[in-house]
């Protein structure tokens, strides 16, 4: 055995598996972020929509795990969102209303995962995508509900029974948004970090092996899909709360490849990355349009051009790198 | 005459420190009559086999003989036009891979399955979580006990310096022992390897072969292994089937069946004259 495990002591370009510590950045992002909001005013409503997206997105990233890519997650984002706007009026309470739309969009997670995780690659991808355009299509057509493209105006809203003033109103939602993207965050890492997490990477590399461990490889991907749809669901609330105006855009394809792309830019290497894309994702998005409002688009996919070219590992492979040099 | 009648009563010495097990009555897995073609081509053609507990069953034969058909139709990846499998007496014809690793029956794979993201000891945590069934997503996979028992499975097949190397690091032989670790890891009581030496630096694979047959041996895995070195086969298996054409041409101890000149001229495709020592 001994001398076995001398020959065997020789693998070719051997590195020990490192993770590099995501606490002192989150700690630092959320601070820079409390920061802005309080320096720039305006930048609060921008922040906030950034970190719902950013919980979206976190989904989108356990798929990119198993090696699957949804171009159709906005689904579960606009049934969060639409379960606001149709709840308010009966309901101001947004700390009901929030559960209530996730919980909703889980249901519909696990209606629609249950099919689409027989398939794998561009099956998925596109059978997602179709399944997102039917919604969009019933949120478009049918328009004594929802009023079409005109979308619905989402009724002011109680915290805690209170209904605080505007200002106020708009650090809550803030702060909301921020409570659940570390609780997510963390959540997500501890995922990761678990046998079902580990075996989810284990559907990209060796699903076969996974098999033959005695693991359905379909609940393992599942488990995420729901997961995920649980955070499209939150991310949908939030966004329905904090812009109060919800229309089937919200499901549209541009949407969901919206997801995907913030997904690419922030890097799917930790669960800071989702963050960091949607977050320079939001802000390129306003002052782009801002400077050039008939070229933003354009800038955008230079952004992200570069990010591929340059950054393949995103904006937190890009940091993780330079902090793990200087360390 | 049945597999069970060419077997010695009588237990053996093999490797040093290593025992033959004494061979029992009922067989552990039982073939019959297994047939299935691709096209044209006959991967199997009437394969009847008994593999007895304990016992280390080499098979070889050409490529294209259908060695690798008789491990898939085994373990649940293709299902046999005709015939029948049992194992420990019941009949597991048409159940999944996934049904059959918690019956008991394992497989490594001629291309290691290994999960090329995970460290190797990431890879032994996975298979033992997967065997505890344990899915909770909170819990981390390399918690106290898990890490426990992965290093101790690693340290049994000489990994453990390797632990916190990624999988797709790894040499061949380390690739070879890790995916036949994790199929250790289930706790099997029957374990089809296919190829473990294939791809294996000359200079390594005795010592491969030692560690694995060592460990299987340990933990009362009965084994059938696809090999191509004749030298393994002889050193390591208790009985040898010959593959050829779908069906079985030749069963029995090595000594009798690596010196038979019909299968050394028509199967392994040597000259008697040219037979190893």
């Amino acid at each position: 055995m001994s001398g076995s495990a001398n020959s065997l002591s020789r693998p070719a370009g051997a590195a020990p598996a490192r993770s590099l510590g995501e606490g002192l950045p989150a700690l630092l992002g959320i601070a820079a972020l409390v920061l802005v909001a309080w320096a720039v005013p305006w930048l609060k409503f921008v922040l906030t929509i950034a970190l719902a997206k950013g919980i979206a997105v976190l989904g989108i990233l356990l798929l990119l795990r198993a090696g699957q890519v949804s171009f159709g997650h906005a689904m579960f984002l606009a049934t969060g969102a639409y379960t606001v706007a149709f709840v308010a009026p009966f309901q101001t309470e947004a700390l009901l209303l929030l559960p209530l739309a996730a919980l909703l969009a889980t249901l519909l997670g696990l209606a629609v995962g249950l099919f689409v995780v027989r398939y794998r690659d561009i099956f998925f991808g596109m059978l997602n995508l179709a399944l997102s355009m039917v919604l969009y299509s019933l949120l478009e057509k049918l328009y004594e509900y929802t009023k079409g493209t005109d979308g619905i105006r989402v009724s002011v809203l109680t915290f805690a029974g209170l209904r605080p003033e505007r200002e106020t109103q708009e650090w809550l939602m803030f702060g909301l948004a921020l409570l659940l993207a570390v609780l997510f965050g963390l959540l997500v890492r501890a995922y990761l970090a678990s046998p079902m997490g580990r075996a989810l990477a284990g559907i990209k590399t060796r699903e076969t092996r996974l098999e033959f461990m005695g693991v359905s490889a379909r609940r393992v991907l599942l488990f995420a899909y729901v997961l995920s749809a649980l955070m499209g669901g939150t991310a949908g609330a939030l966004v329905a709360m904090t812009s109060r105006h919800v229309t089937p855009q919200l499901a549209y394809w541009t949407s969901s490849g919206e997801l995907v792309f913030i997904a690419i830019l922030g890097g799917a290497g930790s669960a800071l990355g989702p963050f960091l894309g949607a977050a320079a994702f939001e802000l390129v998005r306003v002052y782009a349009a801002a400077a050039v409002a008939d070229a933003w688009q354009m800038i955008l996919g230079a952004v992200l051009l570069l990010v591929i070219l340059f950054a393949p590992g995103g904006i937190w492979g890009m940091l993780a790198g330079r902090l793990r040099r200087s360390a | 005459m049945s597999a069970s009648d060419r077997l010695g009563a009588q237990a053996e010495p093999s490797i040093e420190g290593v025992t033959r097990p004494r061979q029992q009555d009922a067989p552990l897995l039982s073939a019959r009559g297994l047939k299935l073609a691709f096209g044209g081509v006959k991967a199997a053609d009437g394969i009847d086999l008994d593999v007895m507990p304990g016992e280390f069953l080499a098979i070889i034969g050409p490529n294209g003989a259908g060695k690798t058909t008789f491990i898939n139709m085994t373990t649940g990846y293709l299902r046999p036009q005709a015939g029948s499998i049992e194992y420990d007496g019941q009949p597991i014809l048409g159940l999944s891979p996934r049904v059959l690793v918690g019956k008991g029956i394992g497989r490594s794979f001629q291309l290691p399955q290994l999960f090329t993201e995970h460290t190797v000891l990431e890879n032994a945590a996975l298979a033992i979580a997967a065997r505890a069934g344990l899915w909770s997503p909170l819990v981390p996979l390399l918690r106290p006990q898990w890490r426990a028992e992965a290093m101790a499975l690693l340290d049994r097949f000489g990994l453990a310096p390797l632990a916190e190397v990624r999988a797709d690091a790894l040499n061949e032989g380390a690739r070879k022992l890790a995916d036949i670790a994790m199929a250790v890891a289930l706790q099997p009581r029957l374990i089809l390897m296919d190829e473990p030496t294939s791809g294996v630096a000359a200079a390594e694979k005795m010592s491969v072969v030692e560690t694995l047959v060592r460990v299987l041996r340990d933990a009362k895995v009965t084994a059938v292994f696809v090999e191509h070195d004749m030298e393994v086969v002889e050193r390591f298996a208790d009985r040898v089937a010959v593959w050829s054409q779908g069906r079985i041409a030749a069963l029995g101890p090595p000594e009798t069946v690596l010196k038979d000149p019909a299968v050394l001229r028509d199967v392994i495709g040597i000259e008697p004259a040219h037979s190893h020592a």
